[in-house]
């Protein structure tokens, strides 16, 4: 196949969503049964990603395919000469194995969601929004420039932002859209900045064309400060995104959203499009940036960790377990292991998807109930159910034999291998210590749900496997979880076809001052290698990780068993013996009551006084001058009245006063005129 | 189209509506609207004929030869008054990539602005030739070349808003009347003192090879044709021209309108009527930012690089205070029009970083500002017109009721948001990429983006107020749009979308004419160093 026929597929691929979003919107009112021509479209483009992903693995592995066209050209522009704005596509090992994790996934959720929706008033609309995620998450897998990226980001928020305030006659739901929009707008303003660096240095977007460029030692405005800055704004956004601390509050709220859609977005593919961010301009990344996302991750798959140890609600308990996850793959991008990062981002789409789609069937079969604490018992009731999610959740806790094993023990190799090079012991810590953590809370979530005797007999009566159509996309799932996919060996992913020849770290393009010693890397001909003491590090660090962590996940695995399963020990007790850390964790570290009194809070008042001072002050300025001109124009009109016409007023009335006066004078008696010149005449003797 | 008017007939069209209009018996009111209609429809054809036979490669800007459709000749003329010489004022209109965008945004704003006032009910005789007449004065001053022209025009534009605002408002219309009038006249005073000026420095060599006096605003733009000693001359050396810069800049910066001198608008904005609003902030705000690309920026280039900071400086307090403002208000059109005020910021920033990118992202925001801030307007009176309240709060829910309504509300707010794949945001991003590039205004640059964090905020939370959530039982009696709505919803919600995703549309229209601006002002600002003019 060519390359231009694949060019092309992938552009019919991303479209054919958008077509269905625009076709269903449009019409979904009139025709009930349209929702199935989403779903036709929706398979025809996983079909497709197939033979795009397969051709390109199979004939085109060490060779990317890129297509691009000028979007805006400025022509000849003052002082910088041609200036055009390119997009375009690029198809790489990533991107086609991107395609098809995403449309595999998003067909799954599709089929599924069939049964799940039925009867909500919004059917078709429902279909409408997941056609235009898909097309928006496509979107950013398929580019090869960061302002294409940028675009499809927020079109991605937007169906995200749509998708959780689904039901948005429940406040909740509304403000769980409108809480995700707005924090994840924080994270790509980030980002966005980033974007205005590489454009304000290289005048190109590309991505290909950047590193270039850095390679030949071009840095923005001359400064590896502003490097490293780039570098960190840009994982703004994926901080945004994948819910990285202090940014991951909005996800656990986006589980307002109908299940299938957090399966989809806010576990599988959307939370996953900043790892894919980060990944993306991995190469660009100086230490300090590497160090920086490191520490975000390794924190963030902590606190996560942490909360999910106490949450009652199954999509809640989940949400963190997503979150937690997401730092694991941060954190290994940021301690230099790409390849199992991008690995882990692949397996933890098909197990958490599944989980989700699992909790999604638990709830359908409970009537809505997600307090697992009213659960029990349910295996009995939905095996296939039970089975799926056994499976996922052993390979989240990264148990042998589970495809979760293989990427995870890769994760914490990294990070302990980034330990022993770089002397920063905490992240291998926080990296294993989240590894118990999640095999416990995952294990608890199994118990009580499936486990033991039904607490709520009424609902646990009425309890029923869900419909084929919703079990399939479980087991299917299930069984992509397991490692045979993806390396013949258990214990060793390297050997695998996935590792071995189609996802490789890349080599970094940062000049050599401001890059690990360690992120040398060598190009030969037949691909990268790398430094010695990099290879010799994950050397040293792979089995002692790989038993660590198994060691690690049965403990609490182990825990919880005797916690919930034997009840040999007391929760509630244990809970009370850590009634500070207990709190901590319930309240999700009080991070929303924390942004609430400052950021909120403080904003609003602040826009509050500021349209006071807008009205009282600046308009009051304007009213003010208004007032004080009518004054002056009252005074002088005052003055005009009184003053000036009171002079002329007072001219008139004094010669009429004295015409008046002298009037008495002339009385016309030629006696009183005597009498007036004798006087008279008498003064001036006087005088004289 | 060599030698046809059509830039008169453009600017008069509506004028001769008027007179149809008044000829029209009163009550006639059918009639008198579609007269409105039709005019303002063939002011959309012609501008769609002048875009059709338009050079996208003349630049215009400073080169009267490379204007188009230029017409020309002598309007006024006396004879050797004493000392001032010849009189002489032409009627000069031409148009280049500045002007074009404009040209269509005001026919098609006009066009759509009738269109919503088809419910006028109050003497629809008087309402709409004042607004015909109105549609001149907008038009008149996009094309106008010559500073006396242009002046007489956007004086005109005047008159009937203070009327359309003032008889057709709402409670407090005289009071908002009265205010936009005034502060208006204030600027244009400023901007009178500044044209005589100019008039009185500037000299324009005739066809016989005499000189005299010009208002010729290009021939303003050409430092050769300065006397020595004229007030506003760059050679004089009492520089005047600075004083002159900024109160020129305040008559502009009224109408865009730039914080502090904002405070008329949301109070016109509340008062006026539906298609005021529309006209207002679809078309009157983009005069003062049109003003000072086509008349501050090239005559005094050296003062603008000088005050290019700022300039952005005001520009990020516009995007920054105007959101902030927005946020806190509780009426629905109040907000839009602090909105509106927020996004004028962009264009002022983008403009002050004087590079090609952000030049032409502050004009195809000012288009995109213009279509989207309309659709606004235009959505908050199907609203108003429906329920008689614009209070945020006594809504709710109104997704359930209104469908269809709630659909071109959510891109509209989006647009405003400045989503990508709608028109705002490539104009936003164009005006960042271009004031981040230039080095002393990129902390500036940085802090505005907040503002598209703050926009998402209020946007959204109004949204939510008034149509998510239950429905408020109050309203479950509203009906959803009528065709009249449609016909006026989505054109605009059209070119949204196409310039969201087809920018080029647009900006290949303006880039040219941009280019040249900006290539202009740098080699005008070292030219004048170089003969040492520059303090």
């Amino acid at each position: 196949m060519s390359e231009i026929l694949l060019i092309n597929l992938s552009i019919l691929i991303l479209f054919l969503p958008l077509a269905g979003f625009g076709v269903v919107i449009l019409f979904g009112k009139r025709f009930s049964k349209l929702y199935l021509f989403e779903q036709g479209i929706i398979t025809l483009a996983f079909i497709l990603s197939v033979i795009v992903a397969v051709v390109k693995l199979s004939s085109y592995v060490n060779q990317d395919i890129l297509f691009a066209f000028t979007w805006i050209d400025f022509g000849n522009v003052p002082m910088l000469g041609e200036l055009k704005i390119d997009l375009g596509i690029k198809l790489d090992n990533l991107t086609v194995i991107m395609l098809f994790v995403v449309n595999l996934i998003s067909m799954l959720v599709h089929h599924y969601s069939v049964e799940y929706m039925k009867g909500d008033a919004k059917y078709n609309r429902y279909f409408a929004y997941l056609g235009i995620f898909t097309f928006s998450m496509l979107g950013i897998v398929l580019t090869d420039n960061i302002l294409m990226m940028y675009i499809f980001w927020e079109l991605v928020g937007l169906s995200s932002y749509l998708l959780i305030g689904f039901w948005f006659e429940k406040d909740s739901a509304s403000d769980a859209g409108k809480k995700a929009f707005i924090v994840n707008r924080v994270g790509d303003i980030g980002m966005f900045i980033g974007i205005l660096i590489l454009f304000a240095t290289y005048q190109t977007f590309s991505f290909d064309a950047i590193y270039e460029k850095i390679s030949m030692g071009i840095i923005p405005f001359d400064s590896g400060a502003w490097l490293t800055a780039a570098g960190i704004l840009l994982f703004m956004g994926a901080v945004g995104k994948s819910a990285q601390f202090p940014l991951h509050v909005w996800l656990p709220d986006a589980m307002e959203g109908p299940t299938p859609v957090s399966a989809l977005i806010h576990a599988a593919t959307m939370v996953a499009a900043g790892v894919y961010l980060v990944a993306r301009i991995f190469v660009m990344l100086t230490a300090d940036a590497m160090l920086v996302i490191a520490v975000v991750g390794a924190f963030t798959s902590f606190i996560a960790a942490s909360i999910a140890l106490t949450q009652n609600d199954i999509k809640k308990v989940l949400a963190y377990s997503t979150v937690s996850q997401l730092g694991y793959m941060i954190m290994s991008l940021g301690v230099g292991a790409y390849a199992f990062a991008f690995f882990h981002l692949v397996t933890h789409a098909f197990f958490k998807a599944c989980l989700f789609l699992g909790s999604g069937s638990v709830i359908h079969a409970m009537h809505h109930e997600q307090d697992i604490q009213k659960m029990g018992g349910l295996r009995r009731k939905m095996p296939l159910t039970y089975l799926s999610f056994l499976i996922s959740t052993l390979a989240i806790s990264g148990i042998p034999l589970t495809s979760g094993f293989l990427s995870k023990d890769g994760i914490l190799a990294g990070t302990l291998a980034f330990g022993s090079l770089t002397g920063h012991w905490l992240i291998p810590i926080f990296g294993f210590t989240v590894a118990m953590m999640t095999a416990f809370y995952m294990f608890r979530l199994v118990i009580l749900t499936f486990h033991g005797e039904p607490t709520d007999k009424h609902k646990f009566d009425h309890a029923h496997e869900s419909p084929r159509l919703m079990v399939y996309p479980l087991v299917l799932l299930a069984v992509l979880s397991i490692f045979i996919w993806y390396t013949p060996n258990p214990l060793a992913p390297n050997q695998g076809w996935f590792l071995s020849s189609w996802v490789k770290t890349p080599q970094t393009v940062v000049p050599q001052d401001l890059r690990f010693e360690f992120m040398q890397s060598t190009e030969t001909g037949t691909g990268i290698v790398h430094s010695e003491m990099y290879e010799h590090a994950m050397h040293w660090a792979h089995y002692p990780a790989m038993i660590l962590s198994v060691i690690l996940a049965g403990l609490g695995i182990l825990l919880a068993f005797m916690m919930y399963q034997w009840k040999k020990i007391s929760p509630d007790k244990f809970a009370e013996k850590v009634k500070p850390l207990y709190n901590l964790s319930l309240n999700k570290w009080y991070i929303d009551e924390i942004y609430q009194s400052t950021f909120i809070n403080g904003t609003l008042i602040l826009s509050n006084f500021l349209a006071w001072f807008d009205n009282t002050i600046i308009d009051g300025i304007v009213n003010g001058s208004a007032t004080v001109t009518r004054l002056f124009s009252r005074i002088s009109g005052w003055f005009d009245n009184y003053v000036v016409d009171g002079f002329v007023n007072f001219t008139a009335f004094f010669s009429g006063f004295i015409g008046l006066s002298f009037r008495r004078i002339q009385t016309g008696k030629v006696q009183t005129y005597i009498v007036f010149v004798i006087f008279s005449v008498l003064i001036l003797i006087i005088l004289l | 189209m060599e030698g046809f008017p059509i830039l008169s007939l453009l600017t008069f069209l509506p004028i001769i509506g008027m007179v149809v209009v008044l000829a029209l018996p009163k009550k006639l009111e059918l009639g008198i609207r579609y007269t409105a209609l039709v005019f303002t429809g063939l002011q959309v054809v012609f501008a769609a004929v002048l875009l059709a036979n338009y050079n996208y490669a003349a630049a215009g800007i400073y080169e009267e030869s490379s204007f188009q459709f230029i017409e020309k000749f002598r309007w006024i003329e006396i004879p050797g008054v004493s000392w001032l010489g010849t009189v002489k004022i032409d009627y000069f209109m031409g148009v280049d990539g500045l002007s074009v965008p404009m040209i269509l945004l005001t026919a098609i704003i006009s066009f759509i602005a009738v269109l919503s006032s088809w419910n006028i009910s109050k003497s629809v005789k008087g309402y709409f030739a004042l607004f015909l007449l109105l549609d001149t004065g907008m038009m008149g001053v996009f094309v106008s070349l010559d500073f006396f022209l242009f002046y007489v025009f956007w004086e005109l534009m005047l008159l009937p808003m203070y009327f359309l605002i003032g008889i057709w408002g709402g409670p407090r219309k005289e009071y908002a009347a009265i205010k936009f009038f005034i502060y208006t006249l204030f600027g244009s005073v400023f901007m009178l003192l500044v044209m005589i000026g100019l008039y009185f420095s500037a000299m324009e060599v005739m066809p016989d090879g005499s000189k005299v006096f010009t208002f010729n605003i290009i021939a303003m733009m050409d430092p050769s044709n300065f006397t020595v000693e004229g007030i506003l001359s760059p050679f004089n050396p009492n520089n005047y021209r600075f004083v002159a810069y900024l109160a020129l800049f305040v008559g502009f910066a009224i109408k865009i309108p730039m914080f502090p001198f904002h405070t008329w608008l949301p109070d016109a904005h509340v008062e006026a009527p539906t298609a005021i609003s529309v006209i207002l902030a679809g078309v009157l705000l983009k005069m003062g930012t049109y003003g000072i690309l086509r008349i501050s920026y090239p005559i005094f280039p050296e003062i603008t690089r000088d005050l290019m900071y700022y300039i952005a400086l005001f520009g990020m307090i516009n995007i920054i205070y105007g959101a902030l403002c927005a946020m806190a208000q509780r009426d629905f059109k109040k907000l839009i029009a602090y909105s509106s005020i927020s996004h004028m910021g962009y264009v002022l920033l983008g403009m002050a970083s004087l590079t090609s990118t952000g030049i032409n992202g502050a004009v195809l925001q000012m288009f995109n500002h213009g279509t989207i801030t309309a659709m606004l307007f235009l959505l908050v009176g199907v609203l108003y017109d429906r329920t008689h309240t614009r209070g945020l709060n006594d809504f709710g829910g109104l997704a359930t009721q209104l469908p269809v309504y709630t659909g071109f509300v959510t891109v509209a707010f989006f647009a405003a948001i400045g989503l990508p794949s709608l028109s705002g945001w490539v104009s936003e991003a164009l005006v960042f990429i271009g004031a981040f590039s230039v080095e002393s205004i990129r902390t500036l640059t940085m802090i505005s983006t907040l503002g598209i964090l703050l926009g998402a905020g209020y946007m959204l939370w109004t949204l939510q107020r008034i149509f998510l959530g239950k429905l408020n039982e109050k309203w479950a009696g509203l009906k959803d749009l009528e065709f009249r709505e449609y016909a006026m919803l989505v054109p605009l919600t059209v070119i949204i979308i196409l310039l969201g995703i087809y920018p080029s549309a647009m900006l290949d229209i303006m880039n040219t004419s941009v280019n040249t601006l900006v290539d202009f002002l740098a080699v005008n600002v070292s030219n004048s160093a170089s003969i040492g003019l520059l303090n």
